[in-house]
């Protein structure tokens, strides 16, 4: 199994494209090269976290100062999340574009991942949190894109679950 | 050991070149009741956070100071914040914790710093390498100055009685004081 370097490059191209110039993380195998890249360039802010909840106060304190940020993150981190994304982010109407690792979901091994995994979707549709699902390349630019113009327009939280076809080779 | 009300009207005038955030309950109360300014934010819930805002408004803004007023309950939920500002250390940025040593709003419970926890400690330990801890309200106003002009990120824990404001209401929307807040950061002359 090998993280896939190109689609990482697409993803990062894309959050890139969107004028992202901030990005908190927590590491997480399928985000290695995300997080590798934010930190290679220097006209982005990486800010990495102790806890994901953390980075919705990140994200929070990016857009009071009129700045564009993403966070990248595992679905177990979202889960770990929730209160900040209700209380502040939704509380507040800050956009949050969420850049979530799909573990647990079909073809998954680690045994450890599969309960997160099943519950992922229907956390995001009862928190009612836009989610597109991104599984191949040639959809990566489009639908990030779409994603931080919903987030910007609606002032709110924006999930795009990224699956093991698109990261892993 | 002092009264927070007091050692906010000590500061308060020194805060008008700064952003100031608050994390909810009897400091946001307090501050809202001294005068409310477009240059505060209170964050009135998701304890714990008032710091990852705080951080996450000084790396944005470099260049403007970030004054982060927060209780101990909440920095108690979020004690992984010590290492992550320690990590970027902005110097822009100074979280100053009224320790009471209660989660007072709700009811007065002791927390932990109640029962031997040390902030500082943890600031400390975290990383975090100008933290300092007082009770007293001449030293915490001049630790405030100081810590206000330091080449790293700094914490300043105010140790304070455990009494609340008369009342916590504010005439203030949420969103109409967020929306304020930007639009105030969006005119400053910094940017």
């Amino acid at each position: 199994m090998a993280v896939s370097v190109k689609n990482s490059e697409l993803i990062y191209k894309s959050l890139k494209n969107c004028g992202v110039k901030i990005v908190s993380a927590l590491p997480e195998t399928w985000l290695v090269h995300l997080i590798k890249f934010s930190e290679e360039d220097p006209d982005m802010q990486l800010v990495r976290l102790a806890k994901e909840e953390e980075g919705v106060g990140i994200s929070s304190g990016a857009h009071f100062a009129g700045l564009k940020s993403a966070m990248l993150m595992q679905n177990h981190g979202f889960l770990a999340s929730i209160n900040g994304i209700v209380s502040l982010a939704q509380l507040y109407r800050i956009p949050l574009l969420m850049i979530i690792s799909y573990r647990g979901e079909m073809g998954e091994t680690d045994p450890w991942q599969t309960e997160g995994g099943l519950r992922t979707e229907s956390t995001l549709k009862a928190l009612d949190i836009p989610y597109d699902i991104i599984d191949s390349a040639d959809s990566v630019e489009k639908k990030i894109n779409k994603a931080a113009v919903l987030s910007e327009s609606s002032e709110r939280p924006v999930a795009l679950l990224i699956t093991r076809d698109l990261m892993v080779e | 050991m002092m009264k927070r009300i007091d050692a906010l009207k000590r500061i308060y005038k020194q805060l008008d070149a700064k952003l100031i955030i608050t994390n909810m309950g009897a400091v946001a109360a307090e501050l809202y009741s001294l005068g409310h300014k477009k240059n505060f934010f209170y964050l009135e819930h998701s304890m714990g956070l008032a710091s990852s805002v705080g951080l996450g408004l000084a790396l944005s803004k470099p260049r403007i100071k970030i004054i982060v007023f927060d209780g101990d309950g909440s920095v108690l939920m979020n004690l992984g914040t010590f290492s992550t500002i320690a990590r970027y250390n902005p110097k822009n940025l100074t979280h100053v914790i009224f320790d009471n040593e209660s989660l007072l709003s709700v009811g007065g419970f002791p927390t932990a710093t109640s029962t031997g926890t040390n902030l500082k400690d943890i600031a400390i330990s975290s990383g975090i390498k100008n933290a300092y801890e007082t009770n007293d309200i001449d030293e915490f106003e001049s630790l405030f100055k100081q810590n206000t002009n330091l080449d790293n990120a700094s914490v300043l824990v105010s140790k304070v009685e455990a009494k609340g404001p008369e009342k916590f209401t504010m005439d203030l929307g949420l969103i109409e004081n967020k929306i304020d807040f930007k639009r105030h950061i969006n005119s400053l002359k910094e940017n």
